[in-house]
């Protein structure tokens, strides 16, 4: 190494891998059901590909990705619900990789909820 | 990547109560699950709770588990990496409330912390220089290289009040400024640091160099950026298997990195480091002996001045620094001399790292801001005493340093303070003592320690020391007078007066200020010939109470010497001509019938 960009390089590409091991109350917290049910629906690659988005693009040190159990709602699985710390909840339901990776750079980065996948969008409210 | 990371301490304490073991388990059950690319395992430096190893913790969640055994690891993985449910039979008790799981920050023995020198311990993997730079590692040295001339660094390092951590409390600058300034013609200086951690009971600087060793290369490469050396040295213990190993891995990433080496980030700046083992003496933790036992001679200590600023190692100009000293260093350079000096009192800025022992629940390593109370520390942070006994004093500054009593529970720990009440702030052990524990016999332990570790050179020190273990053990023994209490005084006066060095002058504060403090326990050793916490063997006799025996026999089967004689169901009497004080009969007594005092 020679100059202070290629330490700045490393810096950077480490941070979203160390920054997993801030935790801090006023994190985003984005949870993926991880019960049976979800895993049998999917849940996996979905938590999978959130928790490889969010390092990448180097958001680990503001959001932090975990599992929950069942949240009861096993027909609309896999699920994802993202906590911010003013105390706000979306549900997600049905989700995809795809999907996922819209959430991820919609909500996460940019702060808008993708409203067509949330549980209120769904049929389960009519 | 990763979604979850386990961090595994694999500090020494954690070594010894088997994370090693742990540590193979979640690899090979993460494994059989599935999660090799899901779940990253690390294994970390210390985190502080030595008393609870093995301990891990799981991110994203953080949860703090404690006394981990490789039977609970299965559960680990398929409860809470696999499925996301936290195991909390397994966590550490603190964190788990009526209310839900609390953050490790919020338990008594996190909230009142705060790690500076300590931060990367328990954070990141020490043998891999990626995550250090991950967090904010070589950043320092970069910015001095690239954006700071030499007096600036030392100017920042001045002003932000930074201390030697190793217990002299000489401001680091100063030492600085000495070296880069008091020879200006010199053709070689050198950088060495001190990690010859000798007090019983202190493992701080272990600590760092075993969670955190870039950072002592990083703090040593910007120590010769400022004073103008090239070369430095790590002077480590041999009996510190797993520091010397980590160490010598992250010199060796520095060196491929081109951190350490030639030209540094083109700066045209220099710097190599190598290290020393120390076979184990005392002595050598004092800065003259120190340097020449790098140099290959008997760590023997030299008469100070000239000091090693002008002539040290090899004569030439030489700064020696503390670990826990350097460990400070990148944090001020990054956040300035201000943010530093934000921390602490008037006159002892910053955090300082204590190691936790003795009669205390949370034995381990804790770093507060200067000016915490003692009382904060053993209550809040340590947890208090076990069993429910009382709090008689702590011991600070191991072999040179003296107790502090519970009237100073409440005096802010600062350089200053800790002298003004005869004690020293040292490397930072503090032993925690409570009412069983006899303040004639600890001030005996490390004088006893001294003694042994005395290097011999000066008469002060080696027979002054020895007179006062002698006259100690006569006390101890009951063949001491008042005359001999007052022989001590004068004695510890002439030993602190007269030793060359460091070691001699500070060798009787453990004597000072136990006479200061608890002369009454001398006293009752010598005029009533009691021990009054039941420590010293010789003043103590067992006695069966008649009222409580019940003639079960039990003791007079486990003493080893029939000196207890009774028939079934009749009350037993102790022969005390006959009795060796090995207290088997009082631990097998299931009726708490015999006493010693």
């Amino acid at each position: 190494m020679k100059s202070l960009a290629e330490l700045k390089a490393i810096k950077e590409k480490m941070q979203g891998q160390v920054g997993i091991r801030n935790h801090d109350e006023a994190h985003t917290r984005v949870v993926v059901g991880m019960a049976t049910c979800g895993i049998a629906a999917g849940a996996r690659p979905v938590l999978q590909t959130i928790a490889t988005l969010v390092q990448e693009k180097n958001l680990s040190g503001k959001v932090e990705v975990t599992q929950t159990g069942c949240i009861g709602l096993c027909q609309y699985e896999p699920i994802v619900e993202v906590f911010t710390p003013d105390g706000e909840k979306v549900t997600y339901i049905k989700m995809d990789e795809g999907k996922a990776r819209e959430i991820v750079d919609k909500h996460l980065v940019r702060g808008v909820i993708v409203s067509e996948y949330t549980v209120g969008a769904s049929d389960l409210n009519k | 990547m990763f979604r979850s990371h386990v961090l595994i301490c694999g500090g020494t304490g954690c070594t010894s109560s088997g994370c090693k073991p742990v540590m193979d388990a979640m690899k090979s059950e993460i494994s059989k699950a599935g999660l090799e690319k899901e779940v990253h395992v690390v294994q970390t430096g210390c985190f502080g709770l030595c008393a609870l190893g093995p301990i891990m913790i799981v991110y994203p969640e953080g949860s703090f588990y404690s006394m981990v055994k490789v039977a609970d690891v299965p559960e680990i993985v398929s409860e809470h990496l696999l499925k996301g449910r936290v195991v909390e039979r397994l966590l550490y008790h603190e964190t788990v409330s009526h209310e839900g799981v609390k953050s490790l920050n919020d338990t008594g023995f996190y909230k009142k912390q705060l790690r500076v020198a300590l931060r990367n311990c328990g954070v990141i993997n020490p043998e891999l220089i990626d995550e250090y730079i991950g967090t904010d590692g070589y950043q320092a040295l970069g910015k001095c290289l690239t954006e700071m001339t030499p007096e600036e660094v030392i100017k920042v390092v001045l002003d932000s009040g930074l201390r030697g951590r190793g217990g002299g409390g000489f401001p680091t600058g100063r030492k600085w400024d000495l070296a880069r300034k008091l020879v200006p013609d010199a053709d070689q200086k050198y950088v060495c640091c001190n990690a010859d951690e000798g007090d019983p009971g202190a493992f701080m600087d272990r600590s760092v160099l075993e969670g955190d060793p870039h950072v002592i290369i990083e703090a040593m490469a910007i120590a010769g950026y400022a004073i103008g050396a090239n070369k430095g040295y790590v002077y480590v213990r041999a009996e510190y298997p797993i520091a010397i190993k980590r160490l010598d891995i992250a010199i060796g990433q520095a060196r491929n990195y081109g951190l350490l080496g030639k030209n540094i980030f083109e700066s045209g700046f220099d710097f190599d480091l190598e290290i020393r083992l120390g076979a184990g003496a005392f002595v050598c933790g004092e800065e003259t002996a120190l340097m020449t036992s790098i140099e290959g001679n008997r760590g023997e200590p030299t008469p100070r001045p000239p000091f090693p600023a002008e002539k040290g190692l090899w004569r030439k100009p030489t700064i020696l620094n503390n670990v826990e000293t350097y460990a400070n260093i990148p944090q001020i350079i990054l956040k300035g001399a201000d943010w530093f000096s934000s921390m602490g009192t008037e006159k002892s800025k910053g955090t300082k790292v204590f190691a936790l022992g003795g009669k205390i629940n949370n034995t381990g390593l804790v770093e507060v801001p200067m000016g915490t109370t003692l009382r904060d520390v053993v209550y809040e942070i340590g947890g208090g005493i076990p069993h429910g006994k009382k709090f008689k004093a702590a011991q600070t500054g191991g072999p040179s340093g003296g107790c502090i009593p519970t009237e100073h529970l409440d005096i802010p720990i600062d350089y200053d303070n800790l002298i003004a009440i005869g004690s020293m702030m040292g490397s930072g052990g503090l032993i925690v003592m409570d009412e069983d524990n006899c303040m004639v016999d600890i001030a005996k332990f490390f004088l006893e320690f001294t003694v042994d570790e005395s290097c011999g050179k000066c008469t002060p020190c080696r027979i002054g020391t020895r007179r006062l273990f002698e006259i100690l053990e006569k006390i101890t023994s009951g063949n001491g007078t008042m005359e001999d209490i007052n022989k001590l005084e004068e004695l510890c006066a002439y030993i602190c007066d007269n030793s060359l060095c460091g070691l001699g002058q500070t060798a009787p504060n453990p004597v000072k200020s136990t006479l200061r403090y608890f002369r009454d326990e001398y006293i009752a050793h010598v005029k009533e010939k009691k021990c009054p916490a039941g420590v010293c063997e010789d003043l103590l006799t067992y006695r069966i109470i008649p009222d409580s025996c019940k003639g079960c026999t039990l003791c007079a089967r486990v003493c080893p010497v029939n000196a207890i004689s009774g028939d079934v169901k009749a009350i037993h009497v102790i022969d005390p001509a006959k009795c060796i004080k090995c207290n088997a009969c009082v631990e097998k007594c299931k009726f708490n019938a015999i006493i010693r005092e």
